[in-house]
């Protein structure tokens, strides 16, 4: 075929599909603001102006071939010493293995004067590197700026200050205790896009309630990854806790309904579904989550969490995740996971500056134990630390 | 195709943004930003530092915001710099072409001109060693290599050598059956077993087996465990590998190089292989390994499926890292899924302009074939932006296809009969409402209206409209 009518053919095809899609997406997106915000209140049961009319929801097909991504981190037997260390302390252990740039930023700032451009470049550059994102950074930076001219002189104080005020928000526990009797599982929906740790932060977060003698259901709605399962059946041997499973390929709504019945059978305190990857650009797939939380719903569960999974090696693409997801099924926390790399994981500071979502729990090895409440100062002190090398 | 050379501005962006108005600019297609610049800062004949330097702030944000090393960029942006200022500004280009035209061009010598092939071994067994960070997409990526090999009349071998991952090794047979290709696993792994045995072993293997490409999966690792880089260094002694590819997730940020260079280290890297480019992720880790380690990257990965794996292309990430757009996939897309008869027909039906609604519908389901409308068009110039977090859904092509087939014959030829009960009858037929019917009956209008003005074009207009990368 000649390029000028494959030009021609492609164009017109291109425009035919914006034309055709582009108003009605731009109306129903009106429309979900409206939703969104009518859901917050009420339900996400259906109701009048919803697509009644639409075709059922595309679902990865058992026929499709799987494709897994090798999402998770080892768990294996933890090594006596660390095992004795406490929580905290190994947050900040873990968090200060690598070194920081930012600390050079500092230092050069300190050294040199406010006055100094390049010294607040640097400074720019720094956050920059720990994937803090150009425009919270430049946000962050303007208001130091605009201290600093004030007089205020500690510009390390102020930053800790700025950072701590963006990512200490208020409420980061997790939303599983004075869970009343009626309302029993809490419900904990684990997503995010493919490779995250989901599985991973599953069984560790099983393991953790176990500890706090809260009894869990794990439900395998991930069908999708081969093996995935398997996966989740090993962390329910080694935790003690029941696994819901269908076959791959099955529908995960389906799963997750038998885990809640199964679950409020046993009496089980907490419910962790374990949901597949996927990235938040696939349409269809968000409508399967979607499904996931409204079946549950629809049975009278109640979602306590849902924890978006994200990576620390992320980079900017992080924020179009969570923001992709909280529309989809309202996320209420982040889970920061393979914190113990040099990934400093500063997208998050760009997610809860923008959309206030409070990061609640971080993966920091490879160890079972390994899963810690989220303690923003360490969080910040490992980005602004001196030398982490000589720590 | 010969690849036309800037920018431009384009009606089908225009189309997308009016609808795009209420939101807050993620970030502007960098052409244009630059564009609004040029025209606060006029020249003449050459561009001058200022113009340059205004422009260059743009491409370094458009950089950062695609995820470039931030030192990357700083030595990025100086070299541009160099080539930029005094550059005469041709007769045909403006200005802010100008500028992504040096951009371009100076990230595609650093991404390198053409795919890099894989490397097979002169005598057979081929290694092909992968290793990565968790959950970068090693054991898929590793069976969706096996299979694309297979396309390629070899005969690989999957290895399995991630042992510590829970279900690792089950994942691999799984998936190994899948493409049809066998997995060599003698350890049921979980956390137990010894990969360098594995490993070992699997050479001997692939010759009782006639297997001549070994793909071998290693257990994830951070760039700081001394211990597990010491183990993967351990099992490349063992396997000798031809190539040594480096998994790494398209969605990587400003830690790309560490773990690049971690991993050359530790492993000496040969490739890289970029994974879940199907997201909306720029992919600018990919240009940070280029510069830091000098490895060019492979394959790419572009969605779950297995045959979703190809030879990656350099330069159209260039324009996904600028949010420019990937027409050239695009193109190569359409010639796959358009025929010749119905393209010509279609160009014909163009320049007459009789364009009815029946072709309007055949169009869309050539679309269609294309593949998921998210994914057609975030390979447009510009589009990606405009539409992230626009949730495009094919269903709403479904309901347009139901409407128009609910549609008489008579109808869809000439849509000006449709009078109000034929409307409400259609609706009734399509499980529509009216409005929507009414709405769509505007669009093709619109269509048509747009198909004129584009058949009235020179192919060399329509490239300079946007179909171009």
């Amino acid at each position: 075929m000649e390029p000028e009518v494959l030009l021609v053919v492609v164009a017109a095809l291109l425009v035919v599909a914006l034309i055709a899609v582009v108003p009605l997406v731009a109306g129903r997106r009106s429309r979900h603001r409206a939703d969104g915000h009518r859901q917050a209140v009420v339900d996400r049961e259906p109701g009048v102006g919803d697509d009644a009319g639409s075709p059922p929801v595309a679902t990865r097909a058992v026929t499709e071939v799987a494709l897994p991504e090798e999402l998770e981190e080892r768990p294996g037997a933890l090594p006596a010493e660390v095992e004795e260390i406490a929580p905290r302390r190994r947050f900040r252990d873990r968090l200060g293995r690598s070194r920081t740039a930012l600390s050079r930023g500092l230092a050069g700032l300190l050294a040199r004067g406010t006055g100094d451009d390049a010294a607040w470049d640097e400074l720019e550059e720094a956050l920059l590197a720990a994937d803090v994102g150009v425009a919270t950074t430049g946000e962050l930076i303007e208001r130091l700026r605009s201290r600093a001219q004030a007089g205020d002189a500690d510009l390390r104080e102020l930053l800790r200050a700025e950072l701590l005020a963006a990512v200490g928000a208020a409420d980061r526990s997790l939303a599983l205790d004075l869970v009343p009797d009626s309302e029993r599982p809490a419900i904990v929906l684990v997503v995010g896009v493919n490779g995250t740790g989901k599985t991973t932060t599953c069984g560790k977060l099983a393991l953790a309630l176990a500890e706090e003698g809260k009894r869990s259901v794990l439900a395998a709605a991930d069908t999708f990854r081969a093996a995935a399962t398997e996966q989740l059946l090993l962390w329910g041997e080694r935790v003690g806790a029941q696994v819901v499973r269908h076959q791959q390929g099955a529908d995960p709504a389906a799963v997750a309904f038998d885990a809640l019945a199964s679950a409020r059978a046993k009496g089980a305190d907490v419910l962790l579904v374990d949901t597949a990857g996927r990235l938040h650009t696939k349409t269809n797939l968000m409508e399967e989550l979607k499904k996931v939380r409204r079946v549950l719903e629809r049975e009278g569960g109640k979602v306590r969490e849902v924890l978006l999974v994200l990576d620390a090696t992320t980079g900017q693409n992080g924020l179009a995740q969570a923001r992709q997801f909280t529309d989809a099924v309202g996320v209420t926390g982040l889970v920061l996971t393979k914190l113990d790399g040099t990934a400093k994981g500063g997208i998050v500071v760009a997610v809860q500056r923008e959309l206030g979502i409070p990061v609640k729990l971080v993966g920091l090895g490879e160890g079972e134990h390994d899963l810690a409440p989220f303690d923003p100062e360490a969080f910040v002190d490992a980005l602004l630390a001196e030398d982490a090398e000589a720590r | 195709m010969t690849r036309p050379g800037g920018p431009g501005r384009t009606i089908l962006v225009g189309t997308a943004r009016d609808a795009e108005r209420d939101r807050p600019p993620v970030f502007d297609s960098l052409s244009d930003r630059l564009q609004e610049i040029f025209t606060k800062l006029r020249g003449h004949g050459r561009l001058s530092e200022a113009q340059v330097d205004a422009a260059l702030r743009e491409v370094r944000l458009a950089l950062l915001e695609a995820d470039v090393n931030f030192r990357v960029v700083k030595d990025f942006v100086s070299r541009v710099r160099e080539r930029a200022v005094g550059e005469e500004v041709t007769r045909s280009l403006t200005p802010a072409q100008q500028v992504i035209k040096i951009v371009h061009e100076e990230l595609i010598a650093t991404l390198g001109e053409r795919n890099e092939p894989l490397t097979f071994a002169s005598r057979p067994p081929t290694v092909v060693l992968l290793a990565g960070l968790q959950g970068s997409g090693k054991t898929s990526t590793a069976a969706k290599l096996a299979r694309w090999l297979v396309t390629k009349h070899r005969k690989p071998l999957l290895v399995a050598c991630d042992l510590q991952r829970p279900a690792a090794v089950r994942q691999l047979q799984v998936l190994g059956e899948q493409a049809k290709v066998p997995v060599y696993a003698p350890e049921d792994g979980s956390g137990r077993g010894d990969p360098v045995a594995v490993a070992l072993g699997a050479r001997a293997e692939a010759e009782r087996a006639g297997r001549d490409v070994l793909v071998v999966d290693t257990a994830g690792r951070l760039a700081v465990d001394a211990e597990m880089m010491a183990e993967a260094a351990a099992i490349k002694d063992a396997v000798q590998p031809t190539e040594v590819l480096l998994v790494v997730d398209a969605m990587t940020g400003q830690d790309a190089v560490q773990t690049a260079l971690a991993f050359q280290e530790g492993v000496d890297v040969t490739g890289v292989i970029l994974t879940k480019l199907d997201g909306d992720a720029r992919g600018g880790a990919a240009l940070s390994i280029r510069t830091v380690t000098g490895r060019p990257v492979k394959f790419a990965t572009t969605g779950e499926k297995l045959a979703d794996f190809d030879a990656f292309h350099p330069d159209r990430l260039a324009g996904r890292i600028l949010g420019m757009g990937d027409v050239l996939t695009l193109i190569e897309r359409a010639e796959e899924t358009v025929d010749r008869e119905r393209a010509e027909a279609m160009e014909r039906k163009l320049r007459e302009a009789s364009f009815t609604l029946e072709d309007f519908l055949d169009q869309l389901q050539q679309v269609k074939r294309m593949g998921p409308l998210s994914q057609v068009l975030g390979m447009l110039p510009g589009m990606s932006q405009q539409l992230r977090g626009a949730e495009v859904d094919d269903r709403d092509l479904a309901r347009v296809e139901a409407i128009i087939q609910s549609m008489t014959p008579q109808e869809r030829a000439n849509p000006k009969i449709l009078n109000g009960s034929r409307r409400a009858r259609i609706a009734r037929g399509s499980g529509t409402t009216t409005q929507q019917v009414n709405a769509l009956v505007r669009q093709f209008d619109d269509a048509r209206k747009m198909m004129k003005q584009l058949a009235g074009m020179s192919p060399k207009q329509l490239r300079r409209m946007g179909l171009r990368m």
